[in-house]
């Protein structure tokens, strides 16, 4: 098998940069997220009725909304048909639409994961921080969401796993450098490799997902509350 | 959702109750802002006119794409979640096999599955399948990845579904002669498929949203159809008919999700680890209770009991903290006042055995 056809589409393209990008796109989206999520799960459990409302509301739109509709979403609609810019550079601006896009939609998977570790709190912890007086918001910010936090290590890595995957849907916010969009351009150029660059790629995101995956179980079963 | 907010926060008193009305004041107060200034934006930009959204109203906007797109991406997920399925069992039954090497590459396969982002999957396959002479490769692909990444969690939930099983299933189907494979097939993979269901229509619910992956592949499913017939101008209008459809179907499915789970455990099926702890610790304790009782169901020891009467007064019995059955047979027995009558206190009853 000749393979020199390989090497050369290999050199050819910035691979590495391609998955660096995707690691920049779920530091980013992975912290907003996890942001939207937390004040999701507040506003969730909170005796605020609007508030719970607005973010139910939220949490099941976007969990039920195909990731794919977020982003194409953020380009043609954000973008095209609002005009909404965060900046003047193309590709700046369509990889903050698309962290923004990612954001958004795991927020929801966030909120989700933090409500299961909300449950896992005993109720007795909620009743305690009452009896010493502490108001709601302060018995949610010191006693249950830190449990919380800890008792929903497994749903919020799978979040996490999940969204390194995701971000390759960048491509359809047009942010071109990332792995989907340079795995097709080089498809495109040596389609007599195929194979070989899709393992490339494949393998690539194994030893990026399989590592965190074992660490998120080492770490739920090490930070989880015993009781 | 709505009885476990009030586990957090006590009935409000007057103060409170004050406090969560200007909370709702201003919760209201920001969701009406943030939508004002949306609505003010689609204004501004003309999104809001009834021209631009006469579009979504036309028949033939329906018949020619909406229709045909959801038909597209209703039968890629139906067919891929069969595929799954049977992928899934395969692969499931592969990894709690006791060959290694077949464990190990159903391991390996599941976790690579697992690990690859669809979307690579799906740019590989359509590339790939088009230099075959299969027709339509863009459906193939959508339907291919989406087999194999579903199929790769149904494994996963097969697997943990029988390890989740009490042990006693597998012991008793080891017990009654099945050969291992046997047990797996006959015994411990339908008990853990029934208790998948609920995740299973979870799974069909991920497998139609991960379906519209496949517009980057040219495959007409409803996003793609909805993009086409909006652009240029109508995309705003054409996306949001595209997610309504979307919402409804996926929360309607999340709801038969939760209608299969409530009805799984009303069938005593257990679907989380804890619940399924139960069963056995149960078994255990009526088991020993029956064990405990039959002292009394042949009605010797209240033959003894009334004999006893005048030897050993019942307080003294109990200070001693015998059981009723069981003191008395000492006391007859140890104490050699008489010879055992035949068919009587057998030594090796039960509740002997139990205790010493």
């Amino acid at each position: 098998m000749d393979l020199t056809g390989y090497w050369e589409v290999l050199r050819e393209y910035p691979v590495l940069h391609a998955f660096w990008v995707n690691i920049t796109l779920t530091f980013w989206s992975g912290l907003l997220s996890l942001v939207l999520g937390t004040v999701a799960v507040a506003m969730r459990i909170s005796p605020i009725a609007s508030l719970r409302l607005a973010a139910t509301f939220y949490v099941n739109v976007f969990r039920d909304i195909p990731l794919t509709i977020v982003m194409v979403a953020m380009y043609s609609v954000v973008w095209v048909s609002l005009g909404i810019e965060f900046s003047d550079t193309f590709t700046t601006n369509f990889y903050i639409l698309a962290v923004i896009g990612l954001g958004l939609y795991h927020g929801s998977f966030v909120a989700e994961a933090l409500r299961s570790g909300v449950n896992t709190v005993p109720l007795g912890q909620a009743e305690a921080a009452r009896a010493i007086g502490l108001t709601f918001i302060q018995s949610a910010r010191i006693i249950i969401l830190p449990q919380a936090f800890r008792g929903a290590v497994a749903p919020l890595g799978n979040t996490l796993i999940a969204l390194i995957k995701n971000t390759t849907v960048a491509s359809a916010t047009a942010v071109a450098t990332e792995t989907s969009g340079v795995m097709a351009a080089m498809i495109e150029n040596r389609p007599d490799h195929v194979i070989l660059i899709f393992l490339t790629f494949a393998i690539g995101y194994v030893i990026i997902v399989v590592p965190v995956g074992v660490l998120i179980t080492h770490l739920s079963q090490r930070l989880a509350v015993k009781r | 959702m709505s009885a476990q907010p009030s586990l957090l926060f006590d009935a409000p008193g007057p103060k409170t109750r004050r406090r969560i009305m200007y909370g709702n004041i201003v919760g209201v107060a920001i969701v009406a802002v943030l939508l004002g200034a949306a609505l003010y934006r689609l204004w501004d930009y003309g999104q809001l006119s009834p021209d631009m959204w006469r579009i979504i109203f036309e028949p033939v906007s329906w018949t020619a794409y909406f229709l045909p797109g959801l038909w597209n991406t209703i039968t890629a997920a139906v067919l891929s979640i069969v595929g799954a399925m049977i992928f899934g069992l395969l692969f499931g039954v592969a990894r709690l096999s006791v060959h290694r090497p077949l464990r190990w590459f159903a391991s390996v396969v599941v976790e690579f599955l697992r690990a690859v982002p669809v979307l690579l999957m799906m740019i590989f396959l359509w590339t790939f399948l088009g230099q075959t002479t299969l027709p339509n490769p863009s459906f193939w692909a959508v339907v291919i990845a989406l087999i194999a990444y579903n199929g790769s969690v149904v494994a996963e939930l097969v697997r943990s579904g029988v390890i989740n099983l009490p042990h006693g299933q597998h012991e008793a189907a080891m017990a009654i002669g099945l050969r291992r494979g046997q047990a797996l097939t006959h015994v411990e993979v339908p008990q853990a498929l029934l208790a998948m269901m609920p995740a299973l229509v979870a799974q069909l619910v991920v497998a139609l949203k991960d379906s519209a992956l496949g517009q980057a592949i040219a495959y007409a499913e409803l996003l793609r159809q909805a993009t086409l017939l909006g652009t240029p101008l109508n995309t705003l209008q054409t996306i949001f008919v595209a997610s309504v459809i979307f919402i409804l179907i996926n929360f309607g499915l999340g709801k038969l999700g939760e209608w299969s789970s409530r009805k799984m455990r009303a069938r005593g099926i257990d679907l989380n680890d804890e619940a399924a702890e139960e069963i056995p610790i149960n078994v255990t304790s009526s088991a020993v209770q029956n064990m405990l009782e039959p002292v009394n169901v042949s009605g010797h020891y209240d033959e003894t009991e009334r004999q006893l009467q005048g030897h050993l007064d019942p307080a003294e019995l109990h200070r001693l903290d015998i059981p009723h059955g069981r003191g008395l047979e000492l006391g007859h027995g140890h104490g050699g006042a008489s010879k055992p009558r035949r068919g009587q206190g057998k030594p090796d009853s039960p509740p002997r055995g139990d205790r010493d």
